[in-house]
């Protein structure tokens, strides 16, 4: 995935079940969040999802997606985290 | 690129391994705030504080929503108020206390550090009136916190403010007996104590600091935990190299919060201090993580050099993410605020004579350590007086924080709520240490020391 100053990831964990993927992405269509890029897998029964997404107005901290996310990964099961791309650059490369 | 991997492990430190950064704390000069009448002093201080630090939790909201990551404490270190308050003519320092508690309240952090003064030489009359004030200050407010500094590397331990102190603190218990000698929660004795530090009980301001300053203290001892259970059984290279690598991500996680925070409040950026700083809370503790190494059960034989070694490699790795470390950095072994160091207590495996050599290593000394109520003031200005040799003719940091809590004694427990915990009372060694301590003076500096 690549990354710049202006995107978030969207990670996606729980247990598989119909809707995950269309409930997050019309969530973020309602939102008017674009996704650049998801990637998806199933390890051991567990689904596991990254998105990409651009990030206009600093959608983060002066909207509630990250409130709206959470209530989502409720209803659908699983755990949904929405953090800046910046920490993962800082994290994981020298 | 971010791979999925990466996403993935970060996603759980932050939501199964508690990775968290503990404060961000705003050191706040009061060095202009000195005038002659109390009253004065105190509206110039609160004054400043809420406009320096007003915007201090917002901010530190913000960031953490913005990257994900938990932001536990926002919090305020100001100069040493027995410095603020040398020009007023009183003797009673409570309503400065009082005065940092309502700045506090004000700004919505959750504690105030810098009721303090550095004594390690010899006092003034203004830090002999602020020790004084202790007791009261601590028994009548909520967020301060209050620190002494007794001894350093280069003057030696001020062994009248050694006795002094353990006085205070019998005296901080009993007028906060009604909750559990609260107050010793929140006051804490150092050898060479840091200037910049961002954890509390002991942040304060030093004069050497700049007029405004961020400090973050990141934490993580359930991450480095979870590191190590990925080589069991390994030989400990690997499981420094382990160590190493884990911390550096943590601090990178600090580095940012800081740097942003500091952008954000148009406030210089001071200092990373590498600390695993445990909680309460099951997967959060240091004596776990030390038991990961092999140990039965933190404190047994093994014990010592395990923390030596974390404490090593926490900074060794944690140096290469950020260029400006500082505070205390190194482990912290508080014995109620980490669930594993609790158990260890209660089952009798550790004491206070081997948490004693375990601060030898490692960055803070004996911290939130409740002992029994008639523990007398000479036997606590003794425990101080070894804590303050080890950090003095170690060159090193140490401190104190006992908890002497009336009425209770050995086989006994208390709750202090929240991040301090809960504690057994631990059991003390009797014999008496009164006539050293009675003999007063100054022990001088050692002769490593004499570095010019």
């Amino acid at each position: 995935m690549k990354s710049d100053k202006n995107t978030a990831v969207i990670s996606v964990i729980g247990k598989d079940r119909v809707g995950i993927i269309a409930g997050v992405s019309a969530l973020l269509s309602e939102n008017n969040i674009n996704i650049n890029d998801i990637s998806q897998t199933i390890l051991n029964g567990i689904f596991t999802m990254i998105m990409l997404v651009d990030l206009k107005d600093n959608v983060i901290e002066n909207s509630d997606i990250t409130d709206k996310l959470n209530k989502l990964g409720e209803d659908l099961g699983v755990t949904i985290t929405i953090q800046h791309t910046e920490l993962f650059d800082r994290m994981h490369r020298i | 690129m971010i791979t999925d991997f990466e996403v993935l492990e970060t996603m759980k430190m932050f939501n199964e391994q508690h990775l968290d950064i503990r404060t961000i704390t705003m050191g706040i000069s009061l060095m202009d705030c000195a005038a002659s009448s109390v009253e004065e002093s105190c509206d110039k201080i609160y004054d400043k504080i809420c406009r320096y630090a007003g915007k201090l939790v917002e901010t530190g909201e913000a960031i953490s929503k913005k990257y994900g990551v938990p932001i536990i404490h926002k919090r305020i270190s100001v100069t040493p108020i027995s410095i603020v308050a040398a020009a007023c003519d009183t003797s009673d320092y409570t309503p400065f206390a009082k005065t940092l508690d309502k700045a506090a309240k004000a700004c919505g952090v959750n504690f105030v550090g810098g009721f303090s003064a550095l004594v390690h030489k010899g006092y003034t009359n203004a830090d002999m009136k602020l020790i004084n004030s202790i007791p009261e200050a601590l028994a009548s407010t909520e967020f301060v916190c209050s620190s002494v500094n007794l001894a350093s590397t280069r003057t030696g331990i001020n062994m009248d403010a050694v006795a002094d102190m353990g006085r205070i603190i019998k005296k901080t218990a009993d007028l906060t007996a009604d909750r559990d000698a609260l107050g010793c929660a929140k006051l804490v004795v150092f050898a060479n104590a840091p200037e910049d530090n961002p954890f509390m009980a002991g942040a304060f301001l030093g004069p050497g600091e700049p007029e405004c300053v961020i400090n973050v203290g990141i934490s993580g001892p359930g991450v480095v935990k979870h590191a190590l259970e990925s080589v069991k059984g390994a030989d400990l290279g690997t499981v420094a190299e382990t160590i190493k690598k884990a911390a550096f991500k943590i601090t990178r996680v600090g580095e940012l919060v800081a740097r942003e925070a500091s952008e954000r409040l148009h406030v210089p950026f001071g200092i990373i201090d590498l600390s695993l700083a445990p909680t309460p809370a099951v997967g959060d503790s240091v004596a776990r993580l030390l038991e990961e190494f092999g140990l039965e059960t933190c404190g047994t034989w093994g014990t010592t050099a395990a923390l030596a070694m974390l404490n090593d490699a926490v900074k060794k790795g944690g140096i290469m993410a950020s260029s400006y470390v500082g505070g205390l950095s190194g482990a912290f072994i508080p014995v109620s605020e980490d669930e594993g160091m609790i158990a260890a207590a209660a089952s009798g495996s550790l004491r206070l004579e081997k948490l004693e050599a375990m601060t030898c290593v490692c960055s803070v000394g004996l911290d939130m350590i409740a002992i029994p109520g008639d523990t007398t003031a000479e036997t606590i200005s003794g425990i101080i007086a070894d804590e303050m040799a080890l950090g003095t003719f170690n060159n090193k940091t140490t401190a104190v924080r006992l908890i002497p809590v009336p009425g209770k004694t050995v086989g006994d427990e208390v709750q202090f709520g929240g991040l301090l915990g809960y504690a057994p009372i631990m059991d003390v060694n009797k014999a008496s240490c009164a006539d050293f301590i009675h003999r007063g003076g100054r022990i001088p500096a050692p002769i490593h020391s004499m570095r010019n």
